[in-house]
């Protein structure tokens, strides 16, 4: 095998000359991650909100639910999925297997009890006052949800980031659902998974160097947005 | 609920649009093909020549054709005959065509513990690693590789222990890899251990068998069990690794000036 140093050298090359295939590679990537956050995000803050504030039975159960949510393995996600979408499955006439729409609501699965239990606990932290002066004042049901997610909009930010990070680097859901097509259902992760099985390990860490990054610049971001809201309460 | 499937469904499609019109054609192959970087190098010669656009799907044998059967895919390449014939015979799958074949061969680290080296029985090769208890690392992932070891082993009437016996349940070129870090003894396709041979210090010890013979077929998924499957393109693609041109490229595909697969479409 190769030292680490030349294959990491190898890798900050791939990095730096704008490998094509590399690239599309990471495109792919963040084009299916990003729909999935996109598509997640309002659902999963209404109903952390109306978990919050709602009045009906069974609160405290569909919190437990969602937070044993949290920690189902993505290939039992994947596994799952494959099973609804494969062509005699429930929804096979729908043929979302092996597309990048079928990673997509994997992934959409995968963050949406993140985004809810996330979101609950910096919903609940949230001055009551601001839903109860807003409600006094006349607001409409629709702009007192507003009033109440903008002012803890950084704590959202953080958990909707959290999410992010979460799906961008998983590779169960991707794997099994998206099939690792080239140029069509392969991101980081799979490739990754399939350059190493080939050996290819610059390609690899080429990769993985982007992940990182991205991790450091979400991080950064994240206790960035935090110090803010910390001055701003 | 099945609508509010489908209207997710519409609304990711708003979010791809414009990716492609034409059906693609969707491939099962196994990790063999894949590795070998073949399918990589064949696949924009297809594309050009029938501007049908290939999807691949590479995992072993035994899930590609679990992949035709559930009609998951259009076409299959796969190197397994006996269930290749009874995927055929049990309606899943049409036309079955020979497409190219090579060999396994016995690989392992160069000091050769076992002592198989120059054996050209694969039944001596299995009987001599069983009785000196060597590592043997298996596929054990229902792949072609992996049901002619089984196929190899009972044949030599041994049944291996799990004290020296690995079955790991990765494709071709994690087990060469892992072989490799352990020093231990694996059997390998020709094709994906020319492709890994360099970045490995493995050996091959033992070849030559009629036993090692790997034929590769493709087969189309039955159209009368999922008429909306692409099976116009899945014969479009049987059609041109069959033909002329497709079998040139295979047999011009060499690593190190080595030929990986010989075609053998034409000549049968």
């Amino acid at each position: 095998m190769e030292g680490i140093l030349f294959t990491t050298q190898k890798a900050l090359y791939l990095l730096l000359t704008g490998d094509s295939e590399l690239w599309s590679i990471v495109m792919l990537s963040f084009s299916v991650s990003l729909k999935a956050i996109i598509m997640t995000t309002p659902p999963a803050l209404l109903v952390a909100y109306s978990l919050v504030n709602g009045h009906f039975p069974g609160i405290r159960i569909i919190l437990a639910v969602f937070n044993s949510l949290l920690s189902v393995p993505t290939v039992v996600i994947g596994l799952f999925l494959y099973v609804m979408l494969t062509r005699q499955g429930p929804f096979g006439d729908l043929r979302l297997l092996f597309t990048q729409n079928a990673m997509v609501i994997g992934q959409i699965l995968l963050c949406f009890p993140i985004l809810v239990a996330l979101g609950y606990a910096t919903i609940n932290a949230a001055d009551k006052r601001v839903r109860e002066t807003a409600m006094t004042l006349g607001a409409p049901w629709w702009f007192t949800i507003l009033t109440v997610l903008y002012e803890v909009r950084f704590g959202l930010l953080a958990a909707v980031l959290t999410g992010f990070g979460r799906i961008i680097s998983e590779v169960g859901i991707s794997m099994m659902v998206g099939g690792n097509i080239f140029g069509y259902t392969r991101n980081i992760t799979t490739a990754i998974a399939l350059e190493t099985s080939k050996g290819e390990f610059a390609q690899g860490i080429a990769l993985g160097i982007v992940l990182l990054v991205l991790a450091l610049v979400l991080t950064t971001f994240l206790s960035y947005v935090q110090g803010k809201q910390e001055t701003s309460t | 609920m099945i609508h509010k499937l489908c209207l997710v469904a519409v609304i990711l499609n708003i979010f791809s649009a414009g990716t492609n019109l034409a059906e693609p054609v969707r491939l099962a192959t196994t990790t063999s093909t894949d590795n070998s970087g073949l399918i990589k190098a064949l696949l924009p010669h297809f594309e050009k020549k029938t501007g049908n656009e290939l999807h691949v799907i590479s995992t072993g044998t035994g899930q590609a054709l679990r992949m035709g059967q559930d009609g998951n895919v259009d076409v299959l390449l796969v190197h397994e005959p006996e269930a290749e014939k009874r995927f055929v015979e049990e309606g899943y799958g049409v036309n079955r065509r020979a497409v190219m074949f090579n060999d396994f061969v016995f690989v392992g680290p160069e000091s050769d513990p076992a002592g198989i080296f120059g054996e050209q029985d694969a039944i001596n090769t299995l009987k001599k690693i069983f009785i000196g208890k060597h590592i043997f690392i298996s596929r054990g992932d229902d792949s072609g590789t992996h049901k002619k070891e089984l196929f190899l082993w009972e044949k030599a009437e041994l049944i291996p222990h799990k004290s020296w016996y690995r079955e790991v349940g990765l494709g071709m070129g994690r087990v060469l890899q892992i072989a490799d870090e352990l020093d231990a003894y694996t059997i390998s396709d020709r094709g994906t251990w020319l492709a890994l041979k360099s970045k490995l210090s493995l050996k091959i010890l033992a070849e030559g068998d009629i036993n090692l013979h790997n034929p590769y077929n493709i087969i189309a998924v039955n159209p009368a069990r999922f008429p909306d499957i692409n099976y116009l393109g899945a014969m479009s693609l049987i059609a041109w690794i069959t033909s002329v041109e497709g079998q040139e490229k295979i047999g011009k595909y060499r690593i190190n000036n080595q030929i990986l697969f010989t075609p053998n479409a034409l000549n049968n």
